[in-house]
């Protein structure tokens, strides 16, 4: 075959969908497709989006896996509303995906397996790709490529010896071969992986390389493909970056957490979608002292981490929405002893078992009320994968400053969708002052002196609840320390010395105080940042806030930028701590007309919003187990900002009043 | 699937990694008062749970570890009020979960004698799963059991380890539950050291308290322990002294299985022999069996078998006969040991790459594919 001439095009942003049967390594094509992109200097949001079985039925819809990569030469902040790219490795994953294509996207098709079977298992009565070009073509709107993929596959590796079956298992990496050439990915950290990967069995490895080179030269040489795309670095502020998931993040965050505080740090957890990675990521950092204790359930989990925090280690326990129900006694049981604890919650669709790999930010109010009895928990939440972090080092600083556990509230789409990160310098990241108590603290009798000049020193107890003015957090003395032998337990506690307390006006000074405790947090808290390009808060032309926390930040980010350019301000501030509230943002709240909080939820940070601040906070709310889109809050935003600036809004790029139409939006962000 | 060859760590005493008190050293000698908390003991009069207090604030010297690194957990009921008796270190926890609280403490803590107060309700009903967990892995603590066979903090109702028909304000017509029997609960979870005694014999309890002390692993005591209000006389036939011979069977690690009136020899008039027919055992006379054929007691016999048959030999109804003393006694690499192993093994190899922590932090996140923006 001669060399094809081939066309260059400029693109300023992609969203490829890889999507197979659960069996196809839709999520290992994706992230080896991320790495190159991110190497690259691409940036990039990440979607993966799998079934909670482990391998439903085979060329089943169900059963279908994908991994949607947005990427772009501009700072983006969203996985994409919609794939321009459908790489469909079989008849249930082109079904499956085909409605969230808009017209005029690329279509990707493995012919291979669309064998009567599979087509009656995808619930196709007749082949669709047999209808390609003629009128009533149900592809009609889209650029499809077929292309057997299985079957180059299986004939380029054939010289390495693998059964049939083995030989189309790298299927995905022709397929993966094929998208790097196509958006001129570099190919080398996948061929080192794939060396890597597969060290123990020199014939899969050569036949994946095998397969991820030929894919590349087919898309060199074939005259199917015409066009190469061409994607250029975007221009990200100065530093080593990397490419990071959520799951990855936050357990690198509790390591740094245990090394800035000077403390072991002991996970007790119980496996749950979307959490155990965590888990598992803990159990390889034994050399930083991480010690991981699989218990025998949720509640053993938390109730080893109480019992390491007792003992002066950083206790920690990592679940899910479920996991949180069944600790609720137990983190109750660390409100009211006052141990640190980290208490980490990647929240999934709900109720109950609900959609165990889907995302969801739900439990807002689990987090902070979920317990008996007045038990306020702080609450911290990731942003964005990277940010999974330092959010996590901040809960470590509050729980170990203030004597609390702390809900750290991120969620199944941060979890598995990665970014890239620029990695923190160890140096700048808070220390974390343990300050446990050595010395008793209470003068029982003062020293005293006799006539005769003779001293009789001072007699002094520990008091186990006498607490720091500043904090009000209360001294943490661990076993093995002389001298403050103390217990503590569930039962109220008198104030002070900490023995057991009935007494009715003690108990209601007990419970304001532990409120107080966790309200002067915010005095540690930074002032918020509002993002409003019309000018400082309340004073440019923005009318509109939008007010949202956790993993939203992107789409309300992307949302936002889209009023703005089409002309029309708008204001966006995010929440990390959802309890207590920054102190400003009451102040912040007022300062606008209308308040719209995006939330994948039914308003519960609108329900906070509402009664603590007495603001009409306008909810925009879905609840699909997937990440909010841009396009459609977007219009959500606009649609606010025209009531309350009393204009039509027009996001297409027409201001209303005759103005000129400012830029496109087709830059999408 | 893989596994691997986990190193065997050495089979310390249960107590060896604690700090010991050295008098003489600057250290005053520890009396039973020194372990005497200032609150205010408020269990009902006539309470067992008095007996054990006082036995274990007056054994707790004897042990010779500093106070200090003593560590008492409970859960929920009576007889988790303990730990604010004793001046060491305490936590009062939450219903049934103290066996993990002390889990984690254990593991973090190799210099901490840890030990768990609880009942028959906290331990058998909601705590069970947590029970048996801590009995398999076998950490390196002392659980004690109290088994008041009643639930008494919640004022009477029938528990765990009542008898089936039992009246209680929850069963008016009789409980239709079938009791656990904690020992043979134990042995099947894989126990370690699992032992009887009774709240009322201050020596036996002492002895098996000592010996569950000195055991590397998780050692479950249960203590028969009387509650004067709501189950009174649970224990009479075992107290009780024209009873009492008849209704213990006492245990004894290398000492022939012996009970009942006293012969001649000074031992009991009744034995142990195996039963062909269960595969149990069996009470006899020992006039009417060859002196060989009696058992002797063998607690650190690797297979439990015989250590489950003679705990069968309890009474499930109204208790009158029960074996009392250590049924099992054998040594298992602990969970804890070995998890601090495998940490303190990591940590040598990175010591070996000579970078500290913070290093090591900035390697780790650096770590993947990075590139660099300029």
């Amino acid at each position: 075959m001669g060399q094809v001439s081939k066309q260059v095009k400029q693109l300023d942003r992609v969203v490829i969908r890889f999507a197979g049967d659960s069996g196809d390594g839709m999520q290992l094509t994706g992230d080896r497709f991320t790495q190159e992109s991110a190497v690259f200097g691409n940036d990039l949001v990440t979607l993966p989006n799998f079934p909670a079985e482990i391998r439903a039925p085979q060329g089943t819809l169900p059963g279908v896996s994908s991994f949607q990569v947005h990427f772009a030469d501009h700072d983006i902040l969203t996985a994409g509303d919609a794939p321009d790219v459908l790489v469909a490795m079989n008849p249930a994953a082109l079904k499956a995906n085909l409605g969230d294509l808009p017209a005029g996207a690329t279509i990707i098709v493995d012919t291979h397996d669309f064998t009567k079977r599979n087509l009656d298992k995808a619930g196709y009565a007749s082949n669709p790709l047999d209808a390609l070009g003629d009128a009533n073509d149900p592809l009609g709107a889209f650029a499809v490529h077929t292309v057997d993929l299985t079957g180059m596959t299986v004939e380029a590796v054939k010289e390495h010896g693998l059964s049939r079956k083995d030989a189309s298992r790298a299927k995905n990496m022709f397929a993966l071969g094929l998208l790097s050439w196509m958006y001129g990915r570099p190919t080398e950290s996948t061929i080192e992986f794939l060396s890597r990967r597969f060290a123990k069995v020199p014939d899969i490895r050569d036949a994946n390389i095998t397969a991820f080179r030929t894919g590349w030269n087919f898309g060199e040489t074939t005259e199917t493909f015409v066009v190469q795309y061409e994607i250029k670095p975007a221009t990200m502020p100065a530093g080593t970056y990397r490419n990071i998931t959520g799951n990855l993040a936050l357990s690198y965050g509790l390591v740094a957490g245990g090394v800035r505080s000077g403390l072991p740090v002991l996970l007790g957890s119980y496996p749950i979608t979307p959490a155990s990675d965590i888990l598992h990521e803990l159990s390889k950092h034994k050399a930083f002292g991480v010690t991981t204790l699989q218990a025998e359930d949720e509640i053993a989990g938390i109730g080893m981490a109480i019992g390491a925090s007792f003992g002066g280690a950083l206790g920690v326990t990592t679940t899910s929405g479920p996991g949180v129900a069944l600790k609720s006694e137990a983190i109750g049981l660390a409100v009211m002893t006052e141990l640190p604890l980290v208490v980490v919650d990647v929240q999934r669709g709900g109720p109950s078992t609900g959609l165990p790999t889907k995302t969801e930010q739900a439990d807002l109010l689990q987090a902070m009320f979920g317990r008996n009895g007045e038990a306020p928990v702080p609450i911290v939440a990731p942003q964005s994968p990277g940010d999974c972090f330092s959010a996590a080092v901040e809960a470590v600083r509050i729980a170990v400053t203030y004597r609390t556990p702390v809900m750290l509230l991120s969620d199944g789409y941060l979890a598995n969708g990665s970014e890239p990160w620029r990695i923190p310098d160890v140096d700048d990241l808070p220390l974390i002052d343990p300050a446990f108590a050595t010395e008793p603290n209470h003068v029982v009798e003062p020293e005293k002196i006799a006539d005769d000049g003779s001293v009789t020193p001072a007699v002094q107890d520990f008091w186990p609840y006498l607490r720091d003015e500043e904090t009000l957090a209360r001294p943490w003395a661990v076993p093995g320390t002389p001298g403050l032998e103390h217990r503590i337990g569930g039962l109220e506690k008198g104030e002070g010395h900490g023995n057991i307390s009935y007494d009715p006006a003690n108990h209601d000074l007990m419970v304001r105080t532990r409120q107080a405790k966790i309200d002067r947090i915010a005095d540690s808290l930074p002032p918020l940042e509002v993002d409003d390009p019309s000018g400082p808060p309340g004073e440019g032309r923005a009318k509109v806030l939008v007010i949202g926390w956790g993993s939203t930040y992107g789409p309300i980010g992307a949302g936002c930028r889209r009023v703005r350019k089409a002309g029309y301000a708008v204001a966006q501030v995010h929440l990390r701590h959802l309890n207590p509230f920054p102190k400003d943002l009451g102040d912040i709240l007022r300062r606008y007309d209308k308040v719209l909080v995006p939330e994948m939820n039914l308003g519960q940070l609108s329900l906070l919003l509402r009664g603590r601040y007495l603001v009409d906070a306008i909810g925009y709310n879905h609840v699909r187990g997937l990440p909010l889109k841009a396009a459609e809050l977007a219009e959500a935003i606009g649609n606010l900002v025209g009531e309350a600036e009393g204009i039509t809004v027009d996001l297409s790029g027409n201001l209303s009043g005759g103005s000129t139409p400012v830029t496109s939006i087709d830059q999408e962000v | 699937m893989t596994t691997t060859d986990l190193p065997t760590p050495d089979l310390r005493t249960g107590t060896e990694s604690v700090p010991r008190f050295v008098p003489g050293e600057g250290d005053q000698p520890q009396t039973g008062k020194d372990f005497s908390s200032d609150q205010e003991v408020r269990w009902c009069p006539g309470c067992g749970d008095y007996a054990v207090l006082k036995a274990v604030q007056s054994f707790l010297p004897d042990l010779g570890l500093r106070r200090e690194n003593i560590v008492f957990i409970s859960g929920i009921g009576c007889s988790s009020r303990f730990p604010y008796y004793l001046d060491t270190y305490g936590m009062h926890s939450i219903h049934g979960r103290a066996p993990s609280i002390a889990t984690g403490l254990a593991t973090a803590r190799e210099d901490l004698s840890v030990w768990v107060v609880t009942g028959d309700g906290d331990a058998l009903s909601i705590g069970g799963n947590h029970l048996i967990h801590a009995l398999r892995r076998n950490v390196n603590m002392t659980i004690l059991l109290f088994n008041n066979r009643i639930y008494g903090l919640t004022k009477g109702q029938y528990s765990p380890t009542s008898e089936a028909g039992k009246v209680t304000k929850s069963t008016p017509m009789g409980s239709v539950d079938h009791p656990f029997n904690p020992v043979s609960l134990a042995l099947g979870a894989e126990a370690t050291f699992v032992a009887r005694t009774i709240d009322s014999d201050r020596k036996h309890l002492t002895a098996v308290l000592s010996a569950a002390a000195a055991h590397r692993g998780t050692s479950l005591v249960e203590i028969y322990q009387n509650c004067p209000i709501f189950n009174d006389g649970a224990f009479d036939a075992i107290k009780d002294r024209d009873t009492k011979q008849d209704a213990i069977i006492p245990l004894v690690h290398g000492e022939q299985i012996r009970f009942g009136a006293t012969l001649e020899d000074g031992r009991g008039s009744r034995g142990l022999v195996r039963d062909l027919e269960t595969g149990g055992v069996k009470i006899v006379a020992v006039t009417d069996v060859d002196d060989a054929a009696l058992l002797v007691h063998d607690a650190h016999q690797a297979d439990p078998s015989t250590a489950f048959a003679i705990s069968r030999l309890t009474e499930m109804g109204y208790l009158n006969q029960t074996p009392i003393g250590i049924f099992r006694q054998v040594a298992r690499p602990t969970y804890d040991d070995q998890s601090r192993a495998q940490i303190t093994s990591a940590q040598h190899v990175a010591l070996g790459e000579g970078t500290d922590q913070t290093s090591r932090l900035t390697g780790l996140i650096n770590g993947g594919d990075t590139w660099t923006v300029v």
